[in-house]
């Protein structure tokens, strides 16, 4: 039986010889990503503007009357609401975000919502609503603070373990791989202006978990390899350790965009924007694990004998000491 | 390494096969569509975005709290000083800036009226409820204690927990759940609810009931102004009523509260043929409502819900029956609803919708088909490639990975957690880990035969070296999956479950599992060559 290969055997690409330039890029697009996010701004979707999202299906007819709907609802002074299809020709998704003037007042999001759905279904008898999501704007306050907590606190938690498990380099180059990711993933958000909820959260949080499984399985190489060859000099040593955890890479990466494509386009429309974020995050983690976790090891300094048990370092000198090899 | 003891064995197949066991009941009610339930035992719930219903966040306000209480005061005190005897005269109360003061208009009464005061202050708990200062010398101010208003809005939160409920109930809906959430807030979660503007109506109306009396003094050109003479208050009347738009001028005290009914019912008044509703009062409520209307023969009274006139007719004669009506511009609908609102009792605090969350059944459904078919052709295309990369290695990862969704699901269930549409990507997550897992490991197998290991010694190898990778990355997913749980909210929340359960179940099926079918196989038919 001849088993598929998708990696040659002894691979040995360098990888790290362009870890400058790939550096370069990588801090100018965590840079551009925050001045987007910053001057653009995340597209805050109901969870986090607070305001409504109202999925319906007109019943009757072939197809949503979406240019009369937008007018009948902009009569109603709430903004210009945002109606556009959703799933099959006669479904709509209809959302109205918050006026300022309604943040302090909790019952406000509710209120707009049931006249929303009042209009709609007056002018159109054969609306029917599907779902509806209203967020108040305490409520969504909240939901913007737990959601940046739940990401500091998970980044900084995890390159604490990683430290104690490791070393200190390898707990920052960790830190810093998962900023690239989550930097990433916000920058593409605002530049493509996508909706960015509460379930974005959740895909952050899973690309963050998968990018660390990418770190961690080359860290542990390196620092296997780090007690085996402990004169190679350490670019040539990451380098190895990449080429030889590179099968299991591609692997994975791939089972795992095998098991997302289908669900990225047969899936449920609601899964759409957390399924489409994951599978953008298994790109950007990899390489960041490759690029971004792996050469900050060279520049804060990783010894050969950091793994190497303190009392053979001391036996080691010692001999030295006497003259010994 | 590769030495399995029999207990170890039977100890390992016994909790898979139990674990995956427990998925069956949730899986046949799935798949038979919920209307058949052929197995039973404990299931994994739907969340409301699968299954189809709605969440309600209900929000109360402490102030409005504070201010009740505030209003209860000054009417006990007001109370307690007229039945003091000799009575202690008090004068320019106010209850501005959420205390209340009055001065005393003889200062000697000083010691008299902090006795009196005494029982009010210390309330009925263990706390504190009031301060008292003295200030100038005969002006007595009251302030709310934290800790006196802390335990009042607990225990009106507690009882708007209870009268939702019972207003939930009457509307019928099977298994709603009703929980309190931190200081001021009630969850209201309904599966498959038909009409969600019905319930979240009960829930926004407050039903606080109150009679009192038309001040007759009012000018009625500033009662249009909202201008009200001492003692007296301006209400609206509610746009059901005949004079919507209007104001109306009562008397500020001295009313009854309908928080002593018995009961409530809509029926329709025989003379006008309009739809009201018919209240019983308690025999105390009774009582003071016989007393107030004797008293107050010819003179207009009235209704007033929620702040708002419903109407104000003249009380022809004493109603001493115990029993009253009340009209106002019903529809047959809302004079029902307001039978079912004032039936379960008012609502100790207004209650605002900050939250809600509905789906229909239909588009639930329609989620979980989908789901469930892209989730089918993903399992099948990783089996694929699985299979087609690792050989027979590839078969044992396969059946890792099924029973691993098998026991994910058994968890669940044992749990009784919640299924949401995010889990479903937690599931996604949790087979990518499981895969990863078993990737690694038969990398790593590779790579030791390569290096030139005896078939034994690499599978041995690669199971010890995968495992400190995949230890690690399980680790530290686990600790973003609980920070996830304890920060996240909602979606978030059903996401990190799954995650949470799925690490645990991930790492035994693809390292421990596999080791142990590998290990039999390899002892059963030494192999002098492996596929891999």
């Amino acid at each position: 039986m001849r088993l598929l290969k998708l990696v040659p055997d002894d691979t040995n690409i360098k990888f790290l010889k362009w870890r400058v330039p790939f550096y370069i890029v990588s801090c100018l697009l965590i840079a551009a990503s925050w001045a987007l996010v910053l001057t653009k701004g995340l597209n805050y979707g109901v969870d986090f503007a607070g305001g409504q999202e109202i999925a319906g299906t007109f019943t009757g007819e072939q197809e949503a009357p979406i240019p009369e709907l937008r007018d009948t609802l902009s009569q109603l002074d709430y903004g210009e609401p945002v109606i556009q299809r959703f799933g099959e020709a006669n479904q709509v998704s209809i959302r109205v975000r918050l006026p300022d003037s309604a943040e302090g007042d909790p019952a406000a999001a509710n209120r707009i919502s049931e006249e929303i759905i009042r209009t709609v279904t007056a002018a159109h008898p054969d609306f029917r609503v599907d779902s509806n999501n209203t967020v108040s704007g305490k409520v969504s306050g909240e939901f913007r603070e737990k959601s940046v907590y739940a990401l500091i606190f998970a980044m900084l938690a995890i390159s604490v373990y990683i430290w104690i498990r490791f070393e200190w380099q390898f707990g920052i180059g960790a830190l810093f791989a998962l900023f690239h990711d989550v930097s990433l993933t916000l920058g593409m958000f605002a530049l493509f202006q996508m909706e960015f909820s509460l379930q974005i959260i959740a895909a952050i949080l899973a690309i963050i978990g998968y990018s660390l499984n990418d770190t961690i399985v080359v860290y542990d190489r390196i620092r296997e390899n780090l007690k085996k060859f402990r004169k190679m000099p350490l670019p040539e040593l990451l380098d190895l350790s990449v080429n030889e955890t590179l099968a299991r890479t591609v692997m994975t990466s791939l089972t795992l965009l095998v098991a997302l494509i289908p669900l990225l386009l047969f899936g449920p429309e609601s899964l759409f924007g957390l399924v489409a974020a994951i599978t953008l995050g298994i790109f950007v983690g990899t390489y960041s694990s490759v690029y971004m976790a792996a050469p900050i090891l060279i520049w804060l300094g990783v010894k050969s004998d950091s793994f190497v048990p303190q009392e053979s370092v001391a036996e080691r000198q010692e001999r030295k000491a006497r003259g010994e090899i | 390494m590769l030495d399995f003891p029999l207990w170890r064995k039977i100890f390992l197949r016994g909790i898979t096969l139990l674990l995956a066991a427990l998925a069956l009941p949730s899986i046949l009610s799935l798949a038979g569509a919920g209307n058949l339930d052929p197995v039973d035992g404990p299931e994994v719930n739907l969340g409301l975005d699968l299954a189809g219903g709605s969440h309600i966040l209900l929000e109360a306000q402490p102030s409005q709290v504070a201010q009740q209480r505030l209003e209860v005061m000054e009417e006990s005190v007001r109370d307690a000083m007229r039945e003091a005897t000799p009575r202690i005269g008090i004068g320019d109360v106010s209850t501005a800036d959420g205390r209340l003061s009055f001065m005393l208009e003889n200062s000697s009464d000083i010691d008299r009226a902090r006795e009196e005061l005494l029982p009010l202050i210390n309330g009925t708990g263990v706390v504190q409820e009031w301060n008292l200062a003295v200030m100038d010398g005969n002006r007595i101010v009251l302030t709310q204690t934290e800790r006196g208003l802390e335990q009042a809005v607990t225990d009106a939160m507690d009882s708007a927990t209870e009268v939702v409920r019972r207003r939930i109930d009457a509307l019928g809906t099977r298994e709603p759940t009703i929980i309190r959430q931190g200081d001021t807030r009630i969850v209201v979660q309904v599966p498959g609810l038909a009409d969600p503007q019905a319930l979240k109506n009960l829930l926004g109306q407050t039903a606080r009931l109150e009679f009192k009396l038309v001040d007759p003094n009012a000018l009625p050109s500033d009662v249009q102004q909202g201008i009200a003479n001492p003692g007296s208050e301006i209400l609206p009347y509610a746009a059901s009523s005949d004079f919507a738009g209007q104001n109306i001028a009562v008397r500020r005290l001295g009313g009854i509260r309908g928080d002593s009914l018995t009961g409530a019912q809509q029926t329709v008044d025989p003379q006008t043929n309009e739809p009201v509703v018919s209240i019983q009062f308690d025999p105390q409520g009774g009582a003071k409502f016989a007393q107030l209307t004797t008293q107050n023969v010819n003179r207009p009274f009235a209704i007033i819900l929620d702040d708002e006139v419903l109407s104000a007719p003249n009380i022809n004669e004493p109603i001493l029956g115990g029993g009253a009506q009340i009209s106002g511009g019903f529809t047959t609908e809302t004079a029902n609803n307001l039978a079912i609102a004032l039936r379960s009792g008012a609502l100790p605090v207004d209650l605002a919708v900050i939250e809600e969350r509905t789906v229909g059944p239909d588009l639930g459904r329609d989620s979980i088909v989908k789901g469930a078919y892209a989730m089918a052709i993903g399992s099948l295309l990783v089996i694929l490639l699985m299979i087609v990369t690792y050989g027979r290695f590839g078969v044992y990862a396969t059946g890792a990975l099924v029973l691993n969704v098998l026991m994910i699901l058994g968890i669940m269930a044992l749990m009784n957690t919640t299924l949401t549409l995010p889990g479903i990507a937690g599931f996604v997550l949790t087979i990518g880990a499981a895969v990863d897992a078993n990737v690694l490991i038969n990398e790593r197998i590779r790579e030791e035969r390569k290096r030139g290991r005896r078939i034994v010694a690499a599978v041995e190898v690669g199971y010890k070296e995968a495992s400190r990778a995949i230890y690690d990355a399980n680790i530290t997913n686990f600790i973003a999956g609980v920070l996830l749980f304890l920060f996240g909210s909602g979606p978030v929340r059903g996401f990190a479950v799954v995650l949470i359960i799925g690490l645990f179940t991930s790492v035994f099926t693809a390292v421990t599992l596999t080791r142990m079918w590998v290990a039999g196989w390899l002892r059963k038919k030494r192999p002098s060559e492996l596929h891999i």
